[in-house]
């Protein structure tokens, strides 16, 4: 029964706000997959991006509690939502640059920077296919990945 | 604009804030603070002799007045030992201001002498909590504290102040009134929904009104009595709801919960609607939910819309203030709703309560704690505040004294913190002078903050503790009794204080008894002396507290005996 759910928090920029965020799920036992932050720019807010998961009660509650700290302007339950991640990967010089360039192509990517040991590429694009993108990435013995966490915008 | 300290703005704030007690301990953090509270007098300062008391006592005298309970303590072990009071008042949704002292700013993070995350520490156990960065803040800060600790659902509220802050000069444009952005309680109810859950009242075969702590917070005590009165539907209380109808009130049918009557928790079992006015449905009521009210459908009014549906299934949700609810709900009741409708319900529930009253066997050779407690409610009924420790003497008074009205009765329910009763009774006297106040506590509990006899003393906080003395952390023993197969251990308080002269070498008054004459004579003389007072009563010490659910069984399962 559980969901996966992405939530987005605008909250008051003040200090500690992050942790009474996360001091809140992690007290009441809720997953946070990914999470992301960023201020809102020309105003006094910041924007979190939480992906959570659990049954619809639980998912309920989340955002009950949410509402209840004082710096939480506003939950926003995404329904029609566009999602997006981004992700970052080395790749060992050695490898096919072709093949590289054409399976970020695919993924609408591209390679960010070539350097002296290797060459970092860059997607972004909806989680899932952000998921598959990584697998298949496999096959160029990737040094390192760095995923970014989801942003969602409401249709 | 008047210039300032940040330490001068803190006495100020509480003047504008109509302060007029504050309950604390001082410490090198808040110095400058307690120097100008030297300089002004604004309030009275009651200096408790732990700090742990300071905030229970500042509780108390929040819960019997209604108003902003206000406690000063200082960094480090000050704030550290003000912990347990800010997670009591916490839990009881109770409207208190806590300010420490904390290290300097340029000092912060350094594992400086008595530095520690205060605000870390309090934020799982406070409403909200500030840590003041600047001067510049200060103002709005106190203000925004007090106006969160009494607004929307109430709770403590801490606000950490840096020695340095407190030293620097700002403006002091204290806020006349309070608008947050982000914080908007909702205090007025829905109407639709409000009517349908008239509707649904006025459908029901075998309605409960289901009553929580939150009608006390919300001074909602007469219109909820009005409803009772005019639907003549039964009710059960919480522990934290007792007094909001009077004892003798014929749709009372008792406490709900663990140790709730035979009848309140069958009605509970039984009703085909629950109207719940401000509760929680703790487990210590509900019992196993699966099994709880089964088959009921449910009405819930609360101003915190995260205690709706948090455990069970609401039909008819209403978040917004009680007593605005109230107001709207009870003209629509009163045009739908036929109390004759529910006198079948009436009649069963008459006879679950013949069927199993509360009740408890006298003795002729010992003291029964239920005795001293009924006897008290005899003399003292609407004319004492009752407070409590946490024990088994916390679940008699509960169940065994005549409560005529809300803020009567003050005990520490969601947390359960022994320790809490006696300091909560000396800021209840505070609060409400003319009443006597009276502390129903254990021999465990007692010596929780018995150093706060000497506060009580040099005040004339004259609060008569009523030690219900069974020799043991009673309540832990009964369920060693029950559970344990009487595997006592740690529970044996054989070893014990003489309580006569430790309240004497305190400059108090005490007594210690063993018979009827002995607690009418002893009771008598400390009201009539006024004084602080400790009553060892030596009771029963295989008493126990029954009925009893046991944890986790289901509310119609109750133990109604014990026999050895
Ligand atoms: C601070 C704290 N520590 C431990 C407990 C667990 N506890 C609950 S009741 C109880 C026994 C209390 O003994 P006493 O004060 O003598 O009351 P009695 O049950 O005997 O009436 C204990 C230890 C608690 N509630 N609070
Ligand atoms: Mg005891």
């Amino acid at each position: 029964m559980s969901e996966r759910r992405v939530i987005s928090v605008i909250v008051s920029n003040e200090h500690g706000v992050l942790t009474r965020i996360t001091g809140l799920f992690a007290a009441r036992g809720y997953n946070i997959e990914t999470l992301t932050v960023a201020p809102i720019p020309d105003s006094k807010y910041s924007r979190l991006t939480i992906v959570t998961s659990g049954s619809p009660r639980v998912i309920e509650q989340i955002i009950k509690q949410l509402h209840k700290l004082i710096p939480v302007y506003k939950v926003i339950e995404h329904e029609e939502l566009i999602e997006k991640e981004m992700v970052l990967a080395k790749i060992p010089l050695g490898e096919r640059l072709a093949d590289v360039e054409a399976l970020c192509k695919a993924y609408n990517g591209s390679i960010v920077n070539v350097g002296k040991d290797g060459i970092i590429v860059m997607v972004a694009d909806e989680p899932k296919r952000v998921k598959n993108f990584v697998h298949a990435l496999s096959t160029f013995a990737p040094k390192e990945i760095i995923r970014g966490g989801v942003v969602a915008i409401e249709r | 604009m008047q210039q300032m300290t940040g330490a001068r703005m803190v006495v100020e704030a509480m003047k504008r804030e109509n302060v007029e007690v504050v309950f604390g301990y001082p410490g090198g953090a808040i110095m400058n603070v307690y120097d100008e509270i030297y300089k002004h007098r604004y309030f009275q300062h009651i200096l408790t002799r732990h700090e742990q008391a300071a905030v229970h006592a500042a509780d108390g005298y929040a819960r019997a007045t209604g108003k902003v309970g206000v406690a000063f303590v200082t960094s480090g072990p000050g704030f550290t030992n003000a912990v347990t009071g800010l997670a009591t008042a916490y839990m009881d949704s109770i409207p208190i201001v806590v300010i420490s002292g904390q290290v300097p700013m340029s000092m912060i993070g350094t594992d400086a002498f008595q530095e520690i995350d205060a605000v870390g520490i309090s934020r799982p156990c406070t409403k909200h909590n500030f840590l003041v960065k600047d001067v510049k803040e200060l103002p709005f800060i106190l203000k925004e504290a007090f106006y969160l600790a009494k607004s929307g659902r109430p709770g403590p509220v801490h606000v950490d102040i840096p020695k340095d802050v407190t030293a620097q000069i700002g403006e002091f444009d204290y806020p006349q009134e309070m608008r947050l952005e982000t914080y908007k309680p909702t205090y007025k109810g829905n109407m639709r929904q409000i009517k349908k859950a008239v509707e649904a009242i006025a459908k029901a075969k075998k309605p409960v009104f289901y009553l929580g702590g939150g009608i006390v917070r919300s001074g909602a005590y007469e219109l909820v009595r009005e409803f009772v009165s005019f639907t003549q539907i039964p009710a059960v209380e919480t522990l934290m709801a007792r007094g909001v109808l009077r004892y003798d009130d014929p749709m009372l049918l008792g406490m709900v919960g663990m140790h709730g009557t035979y009848a309140a928790n069958m009605a509970m079992s039984e009703a085909d609607l629950l109207i719940a006015l401000g509760p929680r449905f703790d487990d210590r009521v509900t019992g196993k939910l699966s099994e709880f009210a089964k088959y009921a459908e449910i009405i819930h009014v609360d101003i915190d819309p995260s205690s709706i549906g948090k455990l069970v299934h609401v039909d008819y949700p209403i978040v917004g203030d009680l007593k605005n609810v109230l107001k709207e709900m009870i003209p629509l009741a009163k045009e739908k709703v036929d109390s004759a409708r529910y006198e079948n319900w009436r009649e069963i529930l008459k006879r679950y309560q013949e069927l199993h009253p509360l009740s408890y066997e006298d003795s002729g050779e010992v003291l029964k704690p239920e005795w001293v407690i009924q006897r008290v409610g005899e003399k003292l009924k609407g004319r004492a505040r009752i407070s409590t420790d946490v024990g088994q003497h916390q679940m008699w008074t509960a169940q065994f004294y005549p409560f005529t009205r809300p803020e009567e009765f003050i005990t520490s329910g969601g947390l359960g913190t022994m320790g809490f009763g006696f300091p909560a009774a000396m800021g209840v006297k505070r609060g409400v002078p003319d009443e006597i106040a009276i502390n129903f506590s254990g021999d465990g509990s007692i010596l929780m903050n018995i150093q706060e006899l000497i506060t009580a003393v040099e005040y004339r906080l004259p609060v008569i503790n009523i030690v219900l003395n069974n020799h043991y952390l009673g309540m832990v023993r009964q369920w060693q009794t029950f559970f344990y197969d009487k595997r006592y251990a740690e529970t044996d308080l054989s070893m014990q204080p003489d309580f006569v002269k430790v309240a004497e070498s305190f400059g108090g008054i005490g007594y210690r008894v063993e018979t009827k004459e002995e607690f009418d004579r002893a009771l008598e003389e400390a009201i009539s002396k006024n004084v602080v007072a400790i009553i060892d009563v030596i009771v029963d010490r295989y008493e126990n507290v029954l009925p009893m659910v046991p944890a986790g069984g289901s509310l119609y399962n109750m133990l109604l005996e014990y026999k050895d």
